[in-house]
């Protein structure tokens, strides 16, 4: 080291410093001011977890517990049952052989890593960008089906019903008559 | 000084002594937000901003909520100096404010009263005696806590306090050589032409050092170094009585820049020449701002420091203030009494002077030139053989370590 960076190291980076904290005074603060103004996340943010739908509404989870095998902090129950085709209708919630009967995620564990939207095999588990998961009982925390089943959108119908779309399996996830049509 | 100290109205004493506690205790409270304020910003953050306007009410509600809180008193404790600890904090740290000049003689209420609550011909050593007394309060507090880690901040803090006082008294030597005076009042008046931290800076650069070390603040605050000794002092205590310490502290701090602006800013003179371009500005109550801003100025180099400079290790701080301060101080003495006796004796060559003044500033930079001797690189020891009786053993203890 030179003479001249001797010196500096000795006489001018001490005071360098305050430099530093004096420029930042200046500078626009990165506060966000959270409750007053929530900006949006980041677009693939890990939040709340979603089961979706096929267009008819019928569920894509079927119940196989890879999520929850997959899970590293044990936060997901699954009960798998299977479909019925009783002419009604009313024994159908999936497009498969299986549905999710039970299904249950506790926030209380989960550390929202994602491991379960990989394990996945039907993309029925995804993530959605809601991260306010606060409540004052574990109970609630403890977020069932019908908490974490995504909203029927147009032309979604409330299973349990036949599969609307078509009742071939390839065509029915091909989507092959799309537009659906209304049941009932 | 002036005749009417000592010789007010009873009424014009009480007004005064209550308006100087009201003051304290809402500028701490100020304090407290400023500095919370402004770190934050040095941080990139906003600080608190929720409780009022800017925030300005985050710490009255910090306060409820300390006096609110359960009063614990540890079974360890010893009851009456537990409880005398926090009160012996903060009695002295207020006290001291009896003889700081706000401003020159002012109309009270149709009265002409000095805005200072009173002086003596030696107030400055009255500040240094009284805000000694606070030293008690942290030594007593870690003594009675019945705590190892209040144990040993009380410790800390009483090691540093007497250290750093010491180089405190010292800088203000030369004031006391310059003004002629231990009056406050006087020291001020001696001020008008130029403040002293011009002719006398290394005398204001110690004791601006010496009172960080004095009011135990960042980078000094080693008698609550969180990180080694959880709360140090007042790690026991809660509630009021871990309010008072807290106030104590922002007390002292305003104490100590309030005594650096009288000693070496002109006290409550109006600063960068407005005195000479607006008569009224060293009259009447205007001083009284002049004084605050001065103090507040104190303030944000108290914030700066912490927010800028990490805290400092036990042994090199103290080694700093023995063995670096102190004989500068004397030194710096020394110098100062020559020139003045010089200079009163008419025998001082201005040309002259500045010349050497020249010529040892710049010896002084080339020895920063001087590379420093370097210790000879200690012989590498011979690799310890683990087998060399045949079988595996490990090496003998003196052998570990280096010597």
């Amino acid at each position: 080291m030179s003479a001249f960076d001797e010196l500096k190291e000795s006489m001018w980076d001490p005071i360098a410093g305050f430099g530093v904290t004096f420029r930042t005074i200046f500078r626009k603060p990165v506060t966000e001011q959270y409750p007053k103004e929530k900006l949006p996340t980041a677009p693939r943010f890990h939040g709340r977890h979603q089961l979706n739908r096929w267009p008819d509404g019928l569920e894509k989870c079927v119940g196989c517990e890879l999520c929850a095998w997959a899970c590293p902090a044990d936060a997901i129950y699954v009960e798998g049952a299977a479909n019925e085709d009783l002419p009604d209708g009313s024994g159908r919630y999936s497009p498969g052989e299986r549905y999710g009967r039970v299904y249950q995620i506790n926030y209380l564990r989960c550390i929202l890593c994602g491991l379960c939207i990989e394990a996945c095999p039907t993309r029925a588990l995804t993530m959605t960008n809601e991260y306010e998961l606060a409540d004052n009982n574990r109970e609630d925390l403890i977020y069932e089906k019908s908490d974490l089943l995504a909203p029927l959108l147009p032309g979604m119908t409330e299973p349990p019903h036949a599969m609307l779309i078509s009742d071939d399996h390839h065509d029915y996830y091909k989507g092959k008559t799309l537009p659906i049509v209304e049941a009932d | 000084m002036s005749e009417l100290f000592g010789n007010e109205e009873w009424w014009v004493v009480i007004v005064k002594a209550v308006m100087i506690f009201a003051f304290l205790v809402v500028y701490t409270l100020f304090n407290i937000w400023f500095e919370r304020r402004l770190v934050a910003r040095m941080q990139h953050r906003v600080g608190p901003n929720v409780h009022g306007p800017f925030g300005l009410l985050q710490s009255l509600a910090d306060g409820v909520k300390l006096a609110l809180k359960e009063d614990v008193t540890v079974k360890a404790a010893d009851k009456v100096v537990y409880v005398l600890a926090p009160i012996l904090a903060t009695i002295p740290a207020f006290m001291a404010w009896a003889v700081i000049p706000f401003g020159p003689e002012a109309s009270l209420f149709g009265t002409i009263t000095p805005l200072q609550l009173t002086d003596l011909p030696v107030a400055v050593l009255f500040i240094l005696a009284i805000t000694s007394i606070g030293v008690y309060g942290i030594v007593l507090a870690g003594w009675s806590s019945g705590s190892i880690y209040a144990l040993l901040g009380g410790l800390r803090s009483s090691a540093q306090m007497i250290s750093y006082e010491v180089a405190m008294g010292l800088s203000l030597v030369a004031v006391f050589m310059y003004a002629g005076s231990m009056s406050t009042s006087e020291i001020v008046n001696a001020q008008v032409d130029m403040w002293y931290f011009l002719p006398l800076f290394p005398s204001f650069v110690i004791y601006m050092i010496s009172m960080v070390g004095e009011t135990n603040r960042a980078p000094f605050d080693l008698p609550e170094a969180e990180g080694e000794l959880v709360g140090g002092f007042h790690t026991e205590y809660s509630s009021l009585k871990f309010a008072l310490f807290f106030l104590a502290e922002y007390v002292n701090m305003v104490t100590v820049s309030a005594v650096a602006t009288t000693m070496f800013l002109g006290g409550w003179r109006a600063p960068f020449g407005i005195g000479s371009i607006w008569e009224g500005a060293n009259e009447g109550w205007w001083p009284v701002l002049w004084f605050f801003g001065k103090t507040l100025g104190f303030i944000c180099v108290f914030v700066w420091l912490r927010g800028t400079l990490p805290r400092m290790r036990y042994d090199q701080f103290m080694k700093f203030g023995w063995k670096v301060l102190i004989p500068i101080s004397l030194a710096w003495i020394v110098c100062v009494g020559v020139i003045r006796k010089l200079d009163t004796e008419d025998m001082l060559n201005r040309d002259a002077f500045i010349w050497a003044a020249v010529v040892i500033g710049v010896l002084a930079l080339l020895s920063f030139f001087i590379p420093e001797k370097r210790e000879p690189e200690p012989e590498p020891e011979a690799e310890f053989d683990a087998f060399a009786g045949g079988y595996p053993v490990p090496p003998m203890p003196e052998r570990r370590g280096h010597k």
